[in-house]
């Protein structure tokens, strides 16, 4: 009786032999996933990609005549506009992770990715790098249209490049915050919900439209040093052909505070979400 | 005793808190390699919770949980390894087609590209998803969801297996289909432990079981053995008013012990003569002035164990929607 009841010997060795897991391979095998998802999901695609069309003719071509030119120093709007309106869509795409989360969650199908023999790490770099792709496909169709619509680049190519990777960076940045609120509303409805306050003072209290010098003096202070102002007047420098070191000293130090902040917050919520 | 197969799962004393809610009071089972066990309960009863902690998901707060001897706490990606887990979540990507979610399963365990191809064919084919292998998983059924689930919880060819209500919610149709699809596992050689509310469930596919209620086990054996041990011949009177089911408990109460079900009264009639205490029943009746609505006698069901067990009914899961499985098990237990 006792041989049987405490001798773990002979099962011992039935149980297979398991690999190291394989962080990065892990992790695009789930980035596929995620981006087969955003192919096969009417609602995404359009999200991803009809939804910053329709901003940038928007506001080229509706809003954009309002907009007194003078504020903005002699740039032309579409110029002004432009970069902002990367960092918008990146802003509100980034929705699109807590949305994401919060649903694989719901569905269990975490419940599956936890029980297999994989990289702890593989479901949030997977989905943020799925993100990050998903923003790069977004941002060059919007610099098809962006051209299509009059927008020229007053520094060099590089200058674009640098605003473009800046703006990534951004987004992948925002992803771990998002991440971090899809993990702990658990559905994605109040991902949704959860998100828009987080969404709205960024986006409209920020320089990504207008120039801030016209709202009121209390509201300045937050729209001049938030991270989404800071993006968009960097990526601005950069295509405007201005100098840009300080701006972009200051998203970069943005960006870089958001991970370190964000990613071990996200990826301790995901230990212990059930 | 000579040794007799290895243990291929293993709980000892298993502890689970949720703040002031113990969801195991030390729970302990083990499951010889090969074998069905059935862990049987209700809603709440802690068999989730044990599955949970069996398969990494949860952390324990006492006691110990091992599968093929490896300790889940310790080694928790060497267990990984070795168990598949299907449940009643059918935790398979809506978006993706059933051959995409197998090839997923594959990929992220280092399977060889072939072998992808191959086992997931093979499995396809196993549980009759081959037609709509290219189909996007939205599109499926609730049975056929259950299926892919399990069909990806075997992907990595899995020694030990858990099936966490595999067949909860599904229509009678779907739940045969899918207990067909377990025999045939069981006679691969993996060991499997089922977790059901379904009493016929546990009855027609484990071995062994293990009767759980409030975090404790109450009750173990063979089904039979259950049946022997607790279960008797029953009466079973259905009374047209459950307010008069005080009384006529009290009545009855001679006859044998009485479970009161709302208007339905079981009568456990240990080793006594079935049709005399039918009579009795009768008299008993007549003489209180009530008269049943149904009066039958019939060999034990689990149904019973679990009433005499517990005190209560094993809770219907469908209640809270789809009434077909209902339904279907009482169709069932009518013919048993």
């Amino acid at each position: 009786m006792t041989a049987v009841t405490t001798d773990p010997g002979p099962a011992a060795v039935l149980a297979p032999e398991v690999d190291r897991p394989h962080a990065l391979g892990d992790s695009l095998v789930i980035a596929w996933r995620n981006l087969v998802n955003i192919r096969r999901n009417p609602q995404l695609l359009v999200f991803a990609t009809i939804q910053p069309v329709i901003f940038i003719l928007n506001f080229r071509y509706v809003f954009g005549g309002a907009i007194n030119a003078q504020a903005l120093g002699g740039v032309s709007y579409v110029n002004y506009l432009m970069p902002g309106i990367f960092v918008q869509t990146v802003v509100f795409g980034a929705l699109t992770t807590a949305v994401g989360l919060a649903g694989d969650l719901h569905l269990g199908i975490i419940e599956r990715f936890k029980a297999l023999p994989i990289a702890r790490s593989a479901v949030l770099t997977g989905r943020t790098n799925a993100d990050l792709i998903r923003n790069f496909g977004v941002m060059i169709l919007m610099c098809v249209v962006g051209f299509a619509v009059g927008w020229t680049i007053d520094s060099d190519v590089w200058g674009l490049v640098g605003a473009i990777l800046l703006i990534l960076a951004f987004s992948y940045s925002l992803s771990w915050i998002f991440a971090f609120v899809g993990l702990s509303v658990k559905d994605p409805e109040t991902a949704q919900a959860a998100s828009f306050p987080i969404l709205a003072p960024l986006i409209f209290a920020s320089s990504a439209f207008i120039p801030v010098q016209t709202m009121p003096g209390w509201l300045q202070v937050w729209a001049k040093h938030q991270p989404v102002s800071v993006v968009c007047n960097a990526a601005r420098d950069l295509t405007l052909g201005l100098p840009a070191a300080s701006n972009t000293l200051k998203a970069l130090a943005w960006i870089v505070g958001i991970v370190a902040v964000f990613a071990p917050l996200a990826v301790r919520k995901y230990r212990k979400v059930t | 005793m000579t040794a007799g197969p290895p243990i291929a799962i293993r709980a000892e004393q298993l502890v689970k808190r949720f703040g002031d809610v113990t969801a195991l009071g030390g729970v302990s089972f083990e499951v010889p390699v090969g074998r069905v066990l059935g862990l049987l309960g209700p809603n709440g009863a802690g068999k989730t919770t044990s599955v949970r902690i069996l398969t990494t998901l949860l952390r324990p707060d006492g006691g110990h949980a091992e599968v093929l001897g490896i300790d889940v706490t310790a080694d928790p990606h060497r267990v990984r390894g070795s168990i598949g887990l299907a449940g009643q979540a059918a935790t398979v990507d809506e978006n993706l087609t059933a051959r995409e979610n197998l090839k997923m399963v594959g990929r992220l365990t280092h399977m060889a590209s072939a072998e992808i191809g191959r086992r997931g064919g093979d499995l396809l084919e196993r549980f009759a998803l081959a037609d709509d292998a290219d189909r996007v998983v939205r599109t499926f059924s609730g049975g056929m969801r259950r299926r892919l689930d399990l069909a990806a919880a075997l992907m990595h060819q899995p020694p030990v297996l858990f099936l966490d209500e595999p067949t909860t919610g599904l229509d009678p149709q779907g739940r045969t289909e899918l207990w067909a699809v377990i025999e045939d596992l069981v006679d691969t050689g993996v060991t499997v432990l089922l977790t059901t509310q379904y009493l016929e469930e546990a009855d027609y596919l484990a071995d062994y079981i293990v009767v759980v209620d409030h975090g404790r086990v109450i009750a173990e054996g063979t089904a039979s053995e259950l049946k022997t041990q607790l279960g008797s011949t029953v009466i079973e009177v259905a009374l047209r008013d459950a307010a008069d089911a005080p009384v006529a408990q009290e009545r009855l109460g001679a006859i044998g012990p009485v479970a009161v079900d709302g208007k339905v009264l079981h009568i456990s009639l240990p080793d006594g003569d079935g049709a005399t205490a039918m009579l009795e029943t009768v008299r008993a009746l007549d003489d209180a002035k009530l008269e049943p609505a149904t009066l039958a006698l019939r060999e034990p069901t689990l149904d019973d164990v679990f009433l005499e067990l517990t005190g209560h009914v094993a809770e219907d899961p469908s209640a809270n929607g789809d009434a077909a499985p209902a339904a279907g098990r009482r169709r069932r237990r009518r013919g048993a």
